[in-house]
């Protein structure tokens, strides 16, 4: 056995990256459950692939062939519903994954220095994802996929001058049509899959150069014992791989309870609209996006007014675009001197909750008609309004609040056994 | 000389990207589709629409009846663009306040100029209507509400930032029309 290593050693570095990436990984030994998130990521993002391979072997990405053939996935291939099933579950859940993966970031402060752009990194992962369902979504060529990707692409006739050019670009036609979604089949199976990897891959790379962060912030690097080894630190394996299984296997209990059992969530991972064939003369009447996006919809959508001679519109998609953009400034917002919520002051901790709840509260209004009342008092669109101020608020104001304050003295180990 | 080399290379690798971002244009075939289409709307009854196909998107055919051109007036208050002065949203034969050859019959492209959606046609007035009280009868987009009168003029305050597109079109004869063409003379291009 050694000598097959040593075979192997001499001609790639195996046991040195086995060793500087697992057996001898010295991680913080305060990791704690919102730790798993980052695994579970690779799992989902590894079924997605796996899945998406097996769909890809069925499905036939015609505009007069592909709704067809999503439903001849459900009922004529064996255990094709199971396959579609897990593609279009894990798309839903990857987001869950994800969306607490960074908030986990926002609460021990791993984003500070050295992690920018680590982080940085991270979020361009999360601009990716946004493309691959965005145009996974299409694939179906329901009718809610149809409008829903006819809205997203028009936002690009909102820039001046060459929005109308560049969106027929995008399409390929006049209106979303078979070249349409031709050419987002390749990239939701070829382009954007490699992309994510290739992005994960660097993320892990940035990863190991700086260590992760932990849940009091503290820097194990700082303080090794005399073989150099962090006095806070344990190796990655086993101690951290048999964690994360245990991440794994509570993870697939949920993941596999809501294939088998809700697989449309109520119409929140599948919706209705969506189990009717594309019909281009006909909008569905409540063109929602899936509820992923439904946050920086309702901040496009919040934005009513025109300014400065330029038609609302176009300060809709800007602040949609913009909203994102603030996730990629957060290390140079964030002023405060310590990472960790557990040594902020309690401002940050205040203004942390309000933007959670924030978040929730315009991620339900995404989905609802704007000129309802279905919140206390105001109309949808109000709230959207006070909504925008608020996630805006928490970003901008970043720099001012998170030095306000009295915040705890950070020791030099971390406190937890 | 190694700049000078990285330089040819960067010109040359921008002129290899030119290939690729073109195949990605309407291609011949969906330009072509784009040729002007004959409707015989002679089965069209007064107060009624039809929907038909052209460039892949829904065109609207109305027959407007006398007392829904009667309250086209009364809204001008209501209205971003009542005089149709932004140009590009229709041949100069429909900038007028019908937005159209004649009074009668209203063509537009069914799609709304905020965001694509297809707007509905709400065409009873008043409270009835479902979209407000003193509706006088248009189109009500579902997508983000934005709303348009029946000769497709957009309302102020609402996310459209224009009228609905007119498409070019002639009349044949009483009950014949082609889109995508403004004369007979000219040629599809
Ligand atoms: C992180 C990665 C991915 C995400 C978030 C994602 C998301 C989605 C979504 C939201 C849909 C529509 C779901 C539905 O209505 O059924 C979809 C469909 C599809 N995806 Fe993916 N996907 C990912 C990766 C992949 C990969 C790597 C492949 C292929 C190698 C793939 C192949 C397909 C196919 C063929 C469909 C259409 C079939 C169907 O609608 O069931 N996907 N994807
Ligand atoms: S698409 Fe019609 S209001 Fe937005």
């Amino acid at each position: 056995m050694s000598g097959l290593l040593d075979w192997f050693d001499a001609r790639f570095p195996l046991r040195k990256v086995a060793h500087e990436h697992a057996l001898s990984y010295y991680s913080p030994k305060n990791f704690n459950a919102w730790y798993y998130f980052g695994s579970l990521a690779i799992l989902v993002l590894f079924m997605q692939i796996v899945t998406g391979i097996f769909l890809t072997m069925h499905y036939k990405p015609d505009s007069q062939l592909a709704f067809a053939s999503v439903e001849y996935i459900m009922r004529d291939v064996p255990w094709g519903w199971l396959i579609r099933y897990l593609h279009s579950t894990g798309a839903s859940l990857m987001f869950v994954i994800i969306y607490l993966h960074m908030f986990r970031s926002l609460m021990y402060g791993s984003f500070h220095r050295p992690r920018e752009l680590l982080w940085i990194i991270g979020s361009i992962i999360f601009v990716a994802l946004m493309a691959e369902a965005f145009m996974g979504y299409l694939l179906p060529w329901g009718n809610m996929s149809y409008w829903g990707a006819q809205v997203i692409i028009s936002l690009f006739t909102a820039i001046p001058y060459v929005g109308d050019a560049l969106a027929q670009w995008i399409r390929g036609d006049f209106v979303i049509g078979d070249a349409t979604l031709n050419r987002f089949f390749a990239f939701h199976v070829v382009l954007v899959p490699m992309l994510l990897l290739l992005l994960v891959f660097l993320h892990m790379v940035a990863l190991h150069k700086v260590g992760s962060n932990n849940p009091e912030g503290i820097e194990i690097k700082l303080h090794r014992d005399e073989n150099g080894i962090p006095l806070d630190g344990i190796p990655f394996h086993p101690y951290y791989t048999v964690k994360d299984l245990v991440g794994v296997v509570l993870f697939t209990f949920v993941y596999l309870g809501i294939v088998f059992f809700v697989p449309d969530m109520g119409g929140w991972f599948l919706e209705p609209d969506n189990f009717q064939v594309a019909n281009t003369f006909h909008t569905p009447p409540d063109i929602k996006p899936l509820w992923y996006f439904t946050p920086f919809y309702s901040i496009l959508r919040a934005v009513t007014y025109p300014l400065f001679g330029v038609a609302a519109k176009f300060w809709g998609v800007l602040s949609m675009g913009m909203s994102i953009g603030m996730i990629f400034l957060l290390p140079w917002l964030d002023r405060s001197p310590v990472r960790s919520i557990l040594y902020k002051s309690p401002i940050f901790t205040w203004a942390l909750g309000i933007f959670v709840v924030t978040f929730i509260m315009l991620g339900y209004l995404g989905g609802k008609n704007p000129s309802h009342t279905d919140l206390l008092f105001f109309t949808n669109v109000v709230w959207s309004q006070i909504g925008y101020f608020l996630y805006f608020g928490f970003f901008l104001l970043m720099p001012v609040y998170s030095k306000l304050g009295i915040v705890k003295t950070v020791g030099t180990r971390v406190q937890s056994k | 000389m190694t700049r000078l080399t990285a330089g040819v290379g960067a010109v040359g690798a921008g002129f290899a990207v030119v290939p690729f971002v073109s195949s990605m244009l309407p291609s011949a075939r969906a330009l072509a589709a784009g040729s002007p289409t004959t409707v015989d709307f002679s089965k069209l009854e007064s107060g009624q629409m039809i929907t038909v196909g052209w460039r892949g998107k829904p065109i609207w055919i109305v027959y407007r009846t006398k007392e829904m051109l009667d309250r086209l007036w009364k809204i001008h208050d209501f209205l971003l663009d009542p005089e149709s002065s932004r140009t590009s949203q229709q041949p100069d034969y429909a900038k007028n306040e019908y937005r159209s050859r004649g009074k009668r019959y209203s063509v537009l492209v069914g799609i709304c100029t905020h965001l694509g959606c297809v707007p509905l046609s709400k065409f009873t007035p008043g409270v009835n209507s479902g979209v407000q009280s003193d509706w006088p009868g248009g189109y009500y987009c579902p997508c983000h509400g934005s709303k348009y009168d029946l000769a497709g003029r957009v309302f102020k305050n609402v996310p459209a930032p224009s009228n609905l597109l007119v498409p070019p079109h002639y009349f044949v004869n009483e009950t014949t029309v082609i889109i995508g063409l403004n004369s007979k003379e000219e040629v599809a291009g």
